[in-house]
C-alpha cells in the first residue's frame, strides 16, 4: 500500500479533504469557462442584432415566465435538414442580448429562433390562444390568460431596461423613458407575438 | 468522559428528512406524471395557467431533485457520517434549521413556480432570494456535515463522506456561481453572462449538478449502504480512492456536450466529448467495486427487498453511464439531441438510480431507526417489480420515441428536401407516450406503496437510542 501514502493523509484531515476536491474540481470549469469568458467574439453583435425594444423585452420575460423554452429551442445547428426546415444556422453573435440564453434542450415543438416574420401577428394570436384552431392535433398549450392582463402589468419596464444597461446593452435615456408609454395599451399577447417576430431577425447574409 | 446520553446518535432529524423526502417524491412525481399526460391531452391544463406545462415541469426537476433527492440525501448523510464517525450530529440544532429550512425553500420555490417567477436556466429555475436562502442551508449543511466529520473518533474519514462532501462542495460553488445575476425586481433578475457565455456557464452547472449531486451525492450512499448491507467490507479500498478522484477531476468538464453543434466553440465541444467518454471509467470502476462487494453476498438478495433495490439501482447505474458517454459523441448526440432520447436517458438515471438507490435506503434505515420489522416485505417486494417494470417501460418508450424522431427530423431526399413535416413526427409520438405515461403510473404506484409501508412501520415510534460503538485503539484518535 505504498504510493497511498498521500491519500492517507488527506483522508484523515478534514481540511485537506475539503481543499483537495475544491481544487481537483476547479480546474476544467477554469479551462473550459476562462477563455470563452474572455472572448470577444462572443460577445459583438452579429448582423443587425440589437437590444429587445420595451415591447418585445417584455414579451420575452413572457415567454420565460410561461416556459415556452422547455419545449422550443432557439438554436439552428448546421446540419442540411436543420437549414433547410428553420433557415440559416444561429450564430453565437446573434444572442449577445439573451440574458439568459434560451436555447432550449428538448423541442416539443419546432426551433423558435427563426420564426420571426414566419407567420402573421393574427396566426401567432389565434394559434397562442388555441393552437389546435390553426394546428389540428398539436400538443402545444393554450394560453388564453394572455388577452387577460396588461402588458406592463408584468415588471418595472424602466427598472429592467436600466439593469440590462448597467449590464452592457446599449439603451438610450430616451429609449429608456420612453419604455412605459410605449406598452401603453398593449396586452400581454401583444408583446409576446411582437417578440416572437422579432427572433432571428438580425442575421445578415454577409454578417459575420 | 462525556456523559453517555450526550452520545445519542441524533436520528430524529433523519427519520424526519425521510419523511418529507417520500412527500416529495409523491408530489413530483405526480407531476411528472400530469406532464405526462399533458403531452397526450394538452387540454388536461383546463386553461389555469398554474397546470400549464411550462411552468409544471420546472416544478417536476425541481421537485424531484431538490425535494425528493436532497431530503434523502441530507437524510442519508447524516445518518452515516455519524456513524462512520462514532459521532452524534455536530450542531444538532443547526441540522433540525437545515431539515426545515430546505423543505420551506422547496415548498416556496415550488410555489414560485407555479406563479411563473423562473429564471430559465434548467435546474436553477428558481430567481434570486431563493438562491441566496439555498445557499445559506446548503453552508450550514456543509457545517453540520463537516463539523461532524472534524469530532470524529475513528483516525480515517470514511469513502462515503468523501463523495457528500464533494456534493456539498462542488454543488456550492457551481450554484453560486451560476446564479450570479442582477436583480431587476422583488422576484426577478438578469443572468450576468449573455448568449454562448451563458450557455456555457449554465451547462457547466446543469451538468455536474445531475454530476455531483445526482450521481456523486448517490455514490455516498451506495459506500455505505450496500457494504452495511451485503455485510461484506468494499472490495477495492485502492479503486474507490482512485475512482472518486478521477471522478471529481473528470465530471466538470464535460458540461459541453449539450450543446454540440451549438454556437460555441469548437474545441470547447470537442473537449467536452473527450472527456464525457474518459468519463465512463470512474463510473465504471465504481460499479464494479460495488458489484465485487455483493459478490460473496447474492443469498442476501433473496431475503432482503431492500438489497435488491440497491443491486438493481447499480445496474442502472452502469446502464445511464454508459449511454452518457455514448449520447456524448457528436455523431450520436446529432440524433439525440433535443429529442426524447435525452429523456429517456434521464429517466433511466432517475427513476433506475436515484429513485430506487434511495428506495432501498429507506427500506434499509427505517426498521433500524425504530428499532421494529418493516411493516411488510411481500409490499416491499411487490414494489421493486413496479419499480422495475415502471422504468423499463419508460426508457424503451423514450428510446423508441427519441431515435425516430431524431431521424425523421433529419432526413432529407436525394435532392436535399424534407422527407417529413415537424408536426406529422410530433402526431407520430402519441403510442410512445401514452406508453410512457402508464409506465409513470406504474412507477408511481410503487412508490405510493412504499410510503404506506415506511409509514406503518415508524408509526408512533420514537428514533431508537442508538449510541455509538466502541473504537478499535488502532483506529481511533484521542481527544
Ligand atoms: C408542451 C410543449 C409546448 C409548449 C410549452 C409551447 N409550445 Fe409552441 N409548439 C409546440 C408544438 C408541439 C408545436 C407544433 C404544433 C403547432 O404548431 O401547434 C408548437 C408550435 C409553435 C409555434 C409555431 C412554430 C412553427 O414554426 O410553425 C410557435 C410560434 C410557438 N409554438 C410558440 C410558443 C410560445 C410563444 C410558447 C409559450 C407561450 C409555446 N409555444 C409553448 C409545443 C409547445
Ligand atoms: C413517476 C415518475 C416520473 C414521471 C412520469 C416523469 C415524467 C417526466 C416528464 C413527462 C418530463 C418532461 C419530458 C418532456 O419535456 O418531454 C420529465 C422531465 C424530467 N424529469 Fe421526470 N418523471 C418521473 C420521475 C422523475 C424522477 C424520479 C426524476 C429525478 C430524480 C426526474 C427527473 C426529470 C428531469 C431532470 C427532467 C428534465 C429532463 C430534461 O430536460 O432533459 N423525473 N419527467
Amino acid at each position: 500500500m505504498n504510493g497511498m501514502w498521500l491519500h492517507r493523509k488527506i483522508e484523515e484531515n478534514t481540511g485537506l479533504l475539503i481543499f483537495g476536491i475544491l481544487f481537483v474540481s476547479a480546474i476544467g470549469g477554469l479551462v473550459q469557462l476562462l477563455p470563452i469568458l474572455e472572448q470577444e467574439s462572443l460577445e459583438t453583435a452579429a448582423g443587425n442584432t440589437r437590444p429587445y425594444s420595451a415591447i418585445e423585452l417584455t414579451g420575452r420575460d413572457i415567454y420565460i415566465r410561461e416556459g415556452c423554452s422547455v419545449c422550443h429551442s432557439q438554436q439552428i445547428r448546421p446540419l442540411i435538414a436543420e437549414v433547410e426546415r428553420y433557415g440559416p444556422y444561429s450564430r453565437a453573435g446573434e444572442f449577445v442580448y439573451d440574458r439568459p440564453f434560451l436555447w432550449g434542450s428538448k423541442r416539443t415543438g419546432p426551433d423558435l429562433h427563426r420564426i420571426g416574420g414566419k407567420y402573421s401577428d393574427d396566426w401567432h394570436r389565434i394559434h397562442l390562444l388555441d393552437p389546435r384552431a390553426v394546428v389540428p392535433g398539436s400538443i402545444m398549450p393554450a394560453y388564453p390568460w394572455l388577452v387577460r392582463r396588461e402588458a406592463s402589468a408584468s415588471g418595472d419596464i424602466t427598472a429592467k431596461m436600466a439593469g440590462l444597461r448597467r449590464l452592457g446593452h446599449p439603451y438610450t435615456d430616451a429609449e429608456i423613458a420612453g419604455a412605459e408609454a410605449d406598452l401603453e395599451g398593449l396586452l400581454e399577447i401583444d408583446a409576446l407575438i411582437a417578440y416572437l417576430q422579432s427572433l432571428g431577425t438580425g442575421f445578415t447574409e454577409e454578417g459575420p | 468522559m462525556e456523559a453517555v446520553s450526550n452520545k445519542v446518535y441524533h436520528d430524529t432529524v433523519v427519520i424526519r428528512l425521510i419523511q418529507f423526502s417520500v412527500i416529495w417524491a409523491l408530489l413530483a412525481m405526480l407531476g411528472g406524471v400530469w406532464l405526462a399526460a399533458e403531452l397526450i391531452w394538452p387540454g388536461l391544463d383546463f386553461g389555469q395557467y398554474w397546470l400549464s406545462f411550462g411552468r409544471l415541469r420546472p416544478l417536476h426537476t425541481n421537485g424531484v431533485i431538490f425535494g425528493f433527492g436532497v431530503s434523502a440525501l441530507m437524510a442519508t448523510a447524516f445518518y452515516s457520517v455519524q456513524r462512520t464517525s462514532h459521532v452524534p450530529l455536530f450542531l444538532p440544532r443547526l441540522a433540525w434549521f437545515c431539515c426545515y429550512a430546505w423543505q420551506l425553500v422547496v415548498l416556496l420555490g415550488g410555489l414560485s413556480l407555479l406563479a411563473g417567477y423562473n429564471t430559465s436556466k434548467e435546474y436553477a429555475e428558481l430567481e434570486w432570494p431563493f438562491d441566496i436562502a439555498i445557499a445559506i442551508v446548503w453552508v450550514c449543511f456543509g457545517v453540520v456535515f463537516f463539523g461532524t466529520i472534524a469530532m470524529r473518533r475513528i483516525r480515517p474519514i470514511y469513502i462515503s463522506n468523501w463523495f457528500y462532501g464533494a456534493l456539498i462542495i462542488v454543488i456550492a460553488m457551481l450554484h453560486i456561481v451560476n446564479s450570479l445575476a442582477l436583480p431587476v425586481g422583488l422576484i426577478q433578475s438578469y443572468s450576468l453572462f449573455a448568449g454562448a457565455q451563458d450557455a456555457m456557464v449554465q451547462w457547466w452547472y446543469g451538468h455536474n449538478a445531475v454530476g455531483f449531486l445526482l450521481t456523486g451525492g448517490f455514490l455516498g450512499m451506495l459506500y455505505y449502504f450496500l457494504p452495511k448491507h451485503a455485510g461484506r467490507p468494499i472490495w477495492s479500498y485502492r479503486l474507490s480512492v482512485l475512482a472518486f478522484w478521477a471522478f471529481v477531476y473528470s465530471y466538470i468538464w464535460a458540461g459541453p456536450h449539450h450543446l454540440h453543434y451549438n454556437s460555441v466553440p469548437e474545441w470547447v465541444q470537442s473537449l467536452g466529448m473527450v472527456m464525457s467518454v474518459v468519463l465512463l471509467a470512474p463510473s465504471w470502476a465504481t460499479m464494479v467495486n460495488g458489484i465485487m462487494t455483493v459478490s460473496t453476498a447474492w443469498e442476501k438478495l433473496r431475503t432482503d427487498p431492500a438489497l435488491k433495490f440497491i443491486v438493481l439501482s447499480l445496474a442502472f447505474y452502469g446502464l445511464a453511464t454508459f449511454e452518457g458517454p455514448m449520447m456524448s459523441i457528436r455523431s450520436v448526440n446529432v440524433v439525440s439531441h433535443f429529442t426524447d432520447w435525452t429523456i429517456g436517458h434521464v429517466h433511466s438515471g432517475a427513476l433506475g438510480w436515484n429513485a430506487m438507490i434511495t428506495y432501498g435506503t429507506f427500506y434499509f434505515m427505517a426498521p433500524r431507526l425504530v428499532g421494529r420489522e418493516l411493516y411488510s416485505s411481500r409490499l416491499a417486494n411487490l414494489h421493486f417489480w413496479l419499480a422495475l417494470a415502471g422504468t423499463m417501460l419508460y426508457i424503451v418508450a423514450m428510446w423508441a420515441a427519441g431515435v425516430s424522431q431524431g431521424l425523421l427530423w433529419l432526413s432529407v431526399d436525394d435532392i436535399g428536401e424534407l422527407s417529413f413535416d415537424f408536426k406529422d413526427i410530433m402526431a407520430s409520438m402519441v403510442p410512445y407516450y401514452i406508453l410512457r405515461l402508464v409506465a409513470g403510473l406504474i412507477f408511481l404506484a410503487g412508490t405510493f406503496l412504499m410510503a404506506y409501508n415506511l409509514y406503518m412501520t415508524v408509526r408512533g415510534r420514537p428514533a431508537l437510542r442508538a449510541v455509538p460503538p466502541a473504537v478499535a485503539p488502532a483506529f481511533g484518535v484521542s481527544r
